[in-house]
């Protein structure tokens, strides 16, 4: 259970949520595993106390911080989101958390701060990084305006409860108009730098997860079609399920009215 | 010949010969998965996306099959006994029963037959064309498995079931190009279909 009240946003929407089983049995954590299930079967392997978070690069006030020292200062919000997953499935979730945007300010990152970099913590005996399916530590970033736009949260729980390890204990970022690899978990480092990070899915295969990677239906991937999604919802496994029809994907998951700006003049077939 | 193994039975000497239980041993295995899949699927055993795991699901078990079946010649060879030709065409029509279930669940559940959507697919997503090959290589060789069949069409029978080989490989190279981080699966279906063709090209040569 999340201590102190929770605050609801104007930014969340309403259709229906996805059920908690759902959310934290159906999870893509290549650390924890690679399998959708192994994530919530190797939980108790990640260690998240005692926590820290690293801030350091292009800003006044670097450090290293306890998970209580990033969180104090913040009121502790409830975003429910859309999370559309590059494999064209999609849950909706709702989130506690706070906006990066307020994270970045403490900081003070200076003129020469162009976009944030992540790292998420490396636990050599955790079974996804003893097999080296990406290359550790996974790393996601985003441009400036896009780390300070007040959609970008940083969470620390769903469903009102602290964050399950599957998800991304203690601290992730989410990034609701982004498919879901940029929403980066368990987070123990930000930095802010000049030039554009490297990512990890990016590296991994570059013609296929660019480092912007919007959800965007018109643009075509190789391994699944983006322009649906099967939505994960409120119940599991029942024989209804097989018959759920997909929707249609929307540009920038539906938040397009919120971030198009961001991207005025780029050609989002090329910065995908 | 025949008469002589029929006479042997007839007297029940010996009393069980474990060949005659080999094939519904081998076919209560074979159909294992099965069962267990849809227990899973009734149970909500299959998580929140029911319909992913049984493509997956499906598709692997299809992969292993078509490796299975295609076991049985290097293992004649290497045992230099022939009951392992017994059991071909039950495996290969095994193999072919996960493969339509696979594309079945493709077809009518994860696309619900749009035309537009699955021709996408094809169009754009090698993978989907490579596993579409197979499947296409697969259908005349599992309707010509009859012993009808294999006797009207004779030496022609066994060039067309050569396509298996093809067929084989085309299923492997679909599940190594869709697969997305964690190549170790299906680099280990590559490594066992490489040994069991190379079998053959080995023994085409000598």
């Amino acid at each position: 259970q999340l201590s102190g009240p929770i605050v609801k946003s104007p930014f969340s929407t309403d259709e229906e949520l996805s059920s908690l089983e759902t959310v934290t049995t159906y999870n893509n954590f290549y650390e924890l595993g690679t399998d959708k299930g192994d994530p919530a079967r190797n939980a108790d392997q990640l260690k998240t106390e005692p926590w820290s978070v690293t801030i350091d690069g292009e800003c006044a006030k670097p450090g290293v911080f306890t998970l209580e020292d990033i969180l104090k200062p913040h009121a502790i919000e409830e975003r429910i989101y859309r999370m559309r997953c590059v494999e064209a499935w999609s849950m909706v979730i709702p989130w506690n958390g706070f906006p990066l945007a307020d994270l970045i300010k403490r900081a003070e990152p200076n003129s020469k701060a162009k976009y944030v970099a992540f790292e998420t913590v490396v636990q050599e005996d955790l079974p996804g990084v003893k097999r080296n399916v990406l290359q550790w530590p996974y790393r996601e970033g985003l441009r400036m305006d896009e780390a300070m736009h007040p959609l970008t949260l940083m969470a620390m729980g769903l469903y009102g409860e602290e964050l399950p390890a599957q998800n991304g204990a203690p601290l992730r970022l989410v990034v609701p108009w982004k498919y879901g690899y940029k929403s980066i978990k368990s987070v123990v480092r930000i930095s802010f730098v000049e030039k554009q990070p490297e990512t990890s899915w990016n590296m991994a295969g570059p013609s296929e997860y660019g480092f912007y990677s919007n959800v965007n239906p018109d643009r075509s991937h190789p391994r699944w079609s983006q322009a649906k999604e099967r939505r994960l919802s409120g119940d599991t496994g029942g024989l209804s399920s097989l018959f759920s029809s997909k929707s249609e994907t929307r540009f920038m998951n539906g938040y397009a009215e919120q971030v198009a700006s961001l991207y005025e003049g780029m050609d989002l077939q090329k910065f995908h | 010949m025949s008469e002589s193994i029929a006479a042997t039975n007839r007297l029940g000497l010996p009393a069980l010969r474990w060949q005659s239980i080999l094939k519904p041993v081998v076919f209560v295995l074979a159909l294992t998965p099965f069962v267990y899949l849809v227990q899973s699927l009734l149970t909500g055993g299959l998580g929140p996306n029911p319909i992913d795991a049984l493509t997956d699901t499906t598709g692997t078990l299809a992969i292993r099959m078509l490796l299975i079946s295609l076991c049985v010649t290097p293992l004649r060879g290497l045992l230099k006994k022939t009951w392992p030709l017994k059991l071909r065409r039950m495996l290969g029509l095994f193999a072919f029963f996960y493969v339509f279930l696979h594309v079945s669940i493709y077809l009518v559940l994860d696309q619900q037959l749009d035309v537009a959507a699955i021709w996408e697919d094809l169009a754009e997503r090698p993978y989907i064309l490579a596993g579409t090959m197979a499947l296409l290589i697969l259908i005349p060789l599992a309707g010509t498995s009859t012993r009808g069949m294999v006797k009207r069409l004779g030496k022609r029978w066994v060039s067309l079931h050569r396509g298996v080989y093809v067929a084989g490989a085309a299923a492997v190279v679909h599940y190594v190009w869709l697969a997305k981080g964690d190549l170790i699966e299906p680099f280990v279906y590559l490594a066992i279909l490489i040994v069991l063709l190379g079998y053959r090209f080995v023994k085409l040569l000598r």
